[in-house]
């Protein structure tokens, strides 16, 4: 063989785009990959109900009742809340950044009334955390998922603060618009499947 | 690609404004987004971990020499037995593996100039220091001491606020490694270089896919067991009191829903430095490089569902010992195929016996071992007779010290050139690996025997019928804590003083020898053109280039 060594360093040529310092958006599939690790958390807390449902003669066992029609309000709000963060979002894809902060707000509130009737329920409830297991799984789920409906708040109220500034979202830039709404249809969507399973399945027992 | 622009002259040697052109060390002490400074502070920090849970083993080796509990108080032996446990795992093998690796490496193998997240990934690296000092923090409140797989009701009743400190530092440990892999997703998706497709990634990095796949999966669901065990100990719920309507086995199985992709956890990263290091010390191509890859997603698919082989004595129904026994045996074999590819890639190379080689061909010697006594442990007939017993430790020492270890090893004399910019010096690495091969089949072979003639595993006195081969063991602990000398000597006196690494001391075809030893800041000036495969030794002549001068 006569073909010349090639050693790797030439044999990689270079190239030079104007913007290869620059850093991408790559945010909306970070928040994504997040948010597949995160369902599980929820998928743990579910299977761990479910296993106690299959062990306990009576689910949830007496004393420990749940009430249907409070909670049925909530998730009303919070599945409406989810449309509604929708047209924030078509605004903001229309370069329409005051109706962004409008239907923002409105989620947010929204998001706020479901706290407060959360903490209704407990507090007129009758049982605590500790009460028997029913009552442990009943606060930790219901709790885990109230405390991201608050981030998910939170994470909305950035929005806000930050669409303060004109130009600060625009109809092509708005990751931030758009991942919020992401993550708020999570936990929308983490709230029904807890809906059915505690609220639902008790009916059938 | 093709159409390269010339750049405009005058302005081409310049990295982007925003940065100086090389880290001074006091910059790795503090909140750095770059990943080359996340890698090292990860592997020094986690290699600080491993010194420590070695002293802790040493103490307890040292325990074990005589029958009796005569050198400390047995609890003292059990909250040793934990956080060395815990430590090695979460505070050594893998942030080094992960984190420390793969930070390292993943944006140089793939022409990146960072990861996708740099920030997030400091505040990842950031996360474990605090991890740590809980860990170390709770013996002063006597330790935890039920084991690095805490079961209720033992970890309910012992030591409940050294166990609750236990807790809160997996939880942070699992949060900081949930958010590495998210960054490792994102930057090997969306950053390869653009000319470098599927096929042409390097095999750690799809070693590192398998990885932080597995994390995302698993590691969440290791959080809520532990949150879950955090309230019953702090706030009075029951869901593992079984005098309370609790059970204890659901505990068993979200701990081992993440525990058991957690040991891949901790060897998928090293296979992928066995399929680095093996192809370049032996100059040949690798052997079955989809192979590989696949293998490796089948791990970290099948992976998933084998979690109940450690539980088989837990009042496992038989259809689920049935299932899992033929479940873990599968799992076993896409093991099977990556030693047959490193074996076949070994076969007829050109072998240089360098260190990193050696202690590649070290791991590949004792994961064969620490692999078969896994499938008998995996058969649940077998298994009721072993489980809980030293036949337990000896595997998962092979797999973890004669793997995990070992692979680490070899990672750190093969890209310490580039981490640094200095070669380690050969003749102290190969005492290094001598002294360690002897001290860890002198520890953990007669454990073997011990388990099988029934020593229970976790325990600080034992019959006197197993002191001789107990003594064996220790005196092989003593070898191994020997063997670190001649590697701290290495590392620091090379680090300062070593002789100097030119970019590509190993003439190896994967990206990151591409660029200075040590890298600039932000990797290369322009970025690397894939014109070849990852592996092409041999080929298009590659192998006869000569060595490559530095090119700052
Ligand atoms: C060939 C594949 C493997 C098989 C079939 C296998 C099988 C098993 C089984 C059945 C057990 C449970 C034994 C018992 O507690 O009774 C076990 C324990 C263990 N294995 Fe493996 N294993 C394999 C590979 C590995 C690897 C690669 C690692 C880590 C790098 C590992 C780490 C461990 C650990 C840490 C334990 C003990 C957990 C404890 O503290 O109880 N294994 N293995
Ligand atoms: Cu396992």
């Amino acid at each position: 063989m006569t073909t010349a060594p090639t050693p790797p360093e030439l044999a990689i040529q270079e190239e030079l785009p104007v913007d290869d310092h620059e850093h991408h958006d790559f945010r909306m599939f970070g928040l994504l990959t997040f948010l597949v690790s995160e369902s599980l958390m929820f998928g743990a807390l579910f299977a761990v109900f479910l296993i106690f449902r299959g062990e306990f003669p009576q689910w949830p066992p007496e004393e420990t009742e749940v009430e249907l029609l409070l909670p049925a309000i909530n998730t009303v709000i919070l599945v409406s809340s989810s449309f509604v963060i929708h047209y924030g979002d078509v605004a903001i894809k229309k370069g329409n950044v005051a109706g962004l902060r409008k239907w923002y707000w409105v989620t947010a509130l929204m998001g706020a009334i479901f706290l407060a009737g959360q903490a209704y329920e407990y507090a007129t409830l009758g049982y605590g955390l500790t009460t028997n297991v029913f009552a442990n799984c009943f606060y930790i789920m219901t709790g885990f998922h109230g405390l991201h409906v608050f981030v998910g708040i939170l994470l909305i109220l950035g929005v806000l603060w930050r669409s303060r500034v004109p130009g600060h979202y625009t109809a092509e830039k708005h990751v931030g618009v758009e991942m919020a709404e992401i993550y708020w249809h999570f936990v929308d969507i983490i709230w029904i499947v807890l809906f059915v399973l505690i609220y639902v399945l008790a009916l059938v027992n | 690609m093709a159409q390269a622009q010339l750049p405009v002259s005058g302005e081409l040697p310049q990295v982007s404004g925003h940065h100086p052109t090389a880290w001074k060390w006091y910059d790795y002490f503090t909140f750095n987004v770059d990943h080359k400074v996340i890698g090292i502070q990860y592997l020094v920090f986690s290699f600080v971990f491993y010194l420590l849970g070695g002293l802790m083993a040493v103490v307890m080796r040292t325990e074990l020499y005589t029958p009796d509990a005569d050198v400390i108080d047995p609890n003292l032996y059990n909250a040793l037995l934990t956080n060395h446990g815990t430590i090695m795992i979460f505070g050594w093998i893998v942030p080094a593996a992960i984190g420390g690796f793969g930070n390292f490496l993943v944006p140089l193998m793939i022409g990146a100039r960072d990861m996708a997240f740099p920030r997030l990934n400091a505040l990842a690296f950031w996360m474990l220091p605090p991890a740590g000092l809980l860990l170390l923090g709770s013996f002063i409140f006597g330790g935890a001491q039920a084991g690095w797989t805490s079961y209720p009701p033992l970890s309910l009743i012992t030591a409940n606020t050294a166990q609750s400190m236990w807790c809160l530092s997996i939880i942070l440990a699992g949060t900081s490694s949930i958010l590495g892999s998210v960054n490792f997703v994102v930057t090997m998706v969306k950053m390869r270089v653009p000319s470098m497709p599927w096929d042409k990634m390097p095999l750690f990095c799809w070693a590192m896919m398998a990885t932080s796949i597995l994390a995302l999966l698993s590691t969440p669901v290791l959080a809520i067991g532990l949150i879950l065990l955090l309230f019953d100990i702090n706030f009075g719920t029951s869901f593992f009191k079984p005098d309370a309507g609790g059970n204890v086995i659901i505990y068993q199985h979200l701990f081992w829903f993440y525990s058991h992709p957690a040991v891949y956890l901790m060897i998928l990263p090293i296979f992928g430095i066995m399929s680095e290091v093996i192809p370049v010390h032996a100059r040949k191509p690798i052997f079955g490089y989809k192979a590989i890859v696949g293998s490796s997603m089948v791990i970290c698919m099948v992976g998933l569902f084998v979690w109940v082989h450690h539980m088989f004595t837990s009042g496992t129904p038989p259809w689920m010992r049935m299932f899992f026994t033929v479940s873990t045996l599968i799992v076993a074999v896409p093991t099977g195929v990556k030693i047959f590819s490193w074996t076949a890639t070994l076969w007829g190379g050109k072998i240089r016996y360098t260190s990193a080689m050696l202690f590649a061909i070290g791991l590949l010697i004792m994961f064969v071992v620490g692999g078969l006594s896994g499938v008998t442990l995996g058969t649940a007939p077998v298994d009721i007779h072993m489980h809980d017993t030293y036949y337990v430790v000896a595997h998962f020492h092979y797999v973890l010290f004669g793997g995990s270890v070992f692979g680490l090893y070899a990672g750190i004399y093969h890209w310490f050139p580039k981490m640094t910019g200095r070669m380690l010096n050969e003749p102290l690495g190969k005492v290094h690996f001598l002294l360690t091969l002897i001290g860890a089949n002198l520890t953990f072979l007669p454990m073997h025997v011990l388990g099988t003639q029934g020593m229970p595993r976790r325990v600080a006195m034992y019959d006197p019928q197993f002191t001789q081969i107990n003594q064996i063991c220790t005196i092989g602990a003593f070898v191994l804590a020997f063997s670190v000398i001649p590697f701290l000597v290495n590392v620091i006196w090379s680090w300062g003083w070593g002789e100097k690494a030119s970019g590509n001391p190993w003439r190896a075809l994967t990206l990151e020898w591409t660029t200075a030893s040590p890298p600039i800041i932000e990797n290369w000036h322009r970025l690397p053109v894939l014109t070849h495969g990852p592996y092409d030794y041999g080929m298009n002549g590659h192998d006869t280039s000569p060595a490559i001068a530095t090119h700052s």
